[in-house]
């Protein structure tokens, strides 16, 4: 579909993969796009890899099917990070991973060969700004940064909007702040 | 004024049942229930609705508190999936034969066994001879506004019958979507009040609901439940045109995508449509002639809006994703085929079982399909009546 961008999603369990996705579509929504957002559900419980999807277009969407071929493939958990994450990732696909190594290395582990890798260590800025390992929000802050999907301002006031009332102001500025260094800290290789 | 907001199938159906606000809602509060009603037990929970929420012990007993609620002259809501709708089934029938127009939101999911939580239509199929009324919805959006739609269908004057919405279990019940809400104020000015013909409580006028009908009346009785659902192709329409007047939306018994022109046609329900849709656009591109059709009420069957929009095509595809085991195709298959069968001029039909089970159905399959329908114009032939698309 012309104007689709595809976003694939890997986490486990309890890492806000969901979430992540869900976010970044309702950003994009805020700014006027059509937007998808949607786990692949299994057998759900923590610690298991899952992957969700954001689709963000400027017509409506009337997919309906799984993603084969994302634009974009955003790692959570560092411990996922094998040949299968970059799974239909085209040489124009960008890979982004929550990783203490390099592009260099990711390049290596993931045998992605043309296209474009950036990396963070999310969970460092998670437990740095939040306290806790929960890089979901950071990694959001470093897609943006990458592949500018929605603007930065417009996606920390979605994230604003929906934890103020249900974690308070003190953890959703420390969530909006992950964002904001992840935004900074991306390396791409 | 509406209001365009990110939510899921479920909570689209939600959002409808706060703005009906019903008399009554019954519900069993465990799998295989759906979040449907976990949301608007939060809307009761929070003083959102007046509703009266009855908490039952099983899917039986939900359909039955429904039946009870409904004949007393509540207006009655419900949700249910997969095993919950089978284990209402006798309650199903009694529903739609007492003539109680309650509104039910279904997530069509698959029916155990082997054990299977995922999305197919075997569920709804299965009651598809109940009486009940059945719309199939495509998007959050089509979820939002066919349950709106279904109160004033299912207590329509000339139908009095009950409704089923259903959506794709995950694929749309759990995707999140941008979704128009209108305004509370004008929904409920739409649905209006409920003034139920012939309430139990009313007892300066008493009726019985459910006596013993045997040899005598039973076939007189069940003769009026099929001039009912026939009249609904008639009333229905009214419904459309009052909703396209209040909010703008067109709705119909069916919808086309690029059907005037085109040589072949897939046929397909829910979902599916819409990947159906994104097929269209890719091979338009390259020139090639090809349509979709959309049934999105199976009950009543719309059989002459098919049968106009169908017979001057060359070649049909009919997908189902529900099995019957007749080795003859799916249900929707087996009954536009039939309806297609006395037309003069009538395209060659074929018939694909998918997705079973929640099997992902890709644009790659949908294309195959097309494909296939480009053969058989060529061949004149359809060599297999009944395939598997998504098989191993």
């Amino acid at each position: 579909m012309k104007g689709l961008v595809e976003v694939r999603w890997h986490g486990r369990g309890g890492q806000g993969a969901k979430t992540a996705a869900q976010f970044l579509a309702e950003a994009a929504l805020e700014t006027g796009k059509n937007i998808q957002a949607f786990p692949e559900y299994g057998p759900e419980r923590a610690g298991a890899p899952i992957r969700t999807y954001t689709r963000i277009s400027e017509k409506p969407i009337n997919l309906h099917c799984g993603v084969a071929n994302p634009e974009y493939v955003v790692v959570i958990d560092p411990t996922l990070v094998t040949p299968a994450v970059v799974e239909g990732l085209t040489d124009k696909g960008v890979l982004i991973v929550n990783t203490k190594e390099s592009p260099d290395e990711i390049r290596k582990k993931t045998g992605f060969k043309a296209g474009k890798i950036a990396t963070v260590d999310a969970t460092q800025i998670s437990l740095d700004t939040l306290g806790r390992p929960m890089p979901n929000m950071p990694m959001l802050g470093a897609l943006v940064k990458v592949v500018p999907l929605v603007d930065l301002d417009v996606l920390s006031e979605r994230v604003k909007g929906k934890f103020l009332k249900k974690i308070g102001e003190e953890k959703t500025n420390a969530n909006i702040q992950g964002i904001k260094r992840a935004y900074e800290e991306v390396k791409v290789g | 004024m509406s209001v365009i907001k990110p939510i899921t199938g479920d909570q689209a159906a939600a959002e409808a049942m706060r703005q009906i606000d019903p008399d009554v809602v019954a519900a069993y509060p465990i799998t295989p229930q759906t979040e449907i009603v976990m949301n608007f037990a939060q809307f009761v929970a929070d003083g959102k609705v007046q509703t009266e929420m009855i908490h039952v012990e099983s899917e039986h007993s939900a359909m039955s508190a429904c039946v009870g609620a409904s004949a007393s002259g509540a207006r009655t809501m419900t949700a249910t999936s997969a095993n919950g709708l089978a284990l209402m089934w006798e309650i199903v029938y009694i529903a739609a034969s007492t003539r109680l127009p309650i509104v039910m939101p279904v997530v069509n999911r698959a029916l155990s066994a082997p054990i299977n939580i995922h999305c197919d239509h075997s569920d709804t199929m299965g009651a598809r001879d109940s009486g009940w009324i059945q719309i199939y919805c495509e998007n959050n959006q089509e979820v939002y506004e066919n349950i709106i739609m279904a109160v004033r269908i299912a207590e329509h004057k000339d139908i009095l019958l009950p409704v089923m919405v259903c959506q794709d279990g995950f694929i749309t019940s759990h995707a999140v979507e941008g979704v128009k809400i209108y305004d509370d104020r004008k929904v409920k000015e739409f649905i209006g009040e409920y003034n139920p013909k012939h309430p139990l409580l009313d007892i300066d006028h008493p009726v019985t609901y459910g006596p013993l009908d045997l040899q005598d009346y039973y076939f007189e009785h069940k003769r009026q439940q099929s001039e009912a659902i026939k009249n609904s192709l008639k009333a229905i329409p009214e419904v459309f045109a009052e909703f396209k007047k209040h909010f703008g939306a067109d709705y119909d018994f069916i919808e086309t995508y690029k059907l005037a022109d085109a040589d072949v046609a897939i046929v397909a329900m829910s979902s599916t449509a819409g990947t159906t849709k994104a097929v269209i656009d890719e091979l338009r591109d390259q020139g090639k002639k090809v349509g979709l059709l959309k049934p999105r009420i199976f009950r009543p069957f719309p059989k002459e809006k098919i049968v106009a929009a169908l017979s001057k095509l060359k070649a049909v595809a009919i997908l189902d994703r529900s099995e019957s085991f007749s080795d003859q195709g799916g249900p929707l298959f087996t009954e536009i085929r039939s309806a297609l069968l006395d037309e003069a001029k009538k395209p060659l039909t074929v018939n694909y079982i998918y997705g079973l089970g929640g099997r992902d159905i890709n644009m790659k399959q949908i294309k195959s399909v097309y494909a296939d329908l480009e053969k058989i114009v060529k061949d004149k032939e359809a060599k297999n009546l009944v395939n598997y698309l998504g098989v191993r």
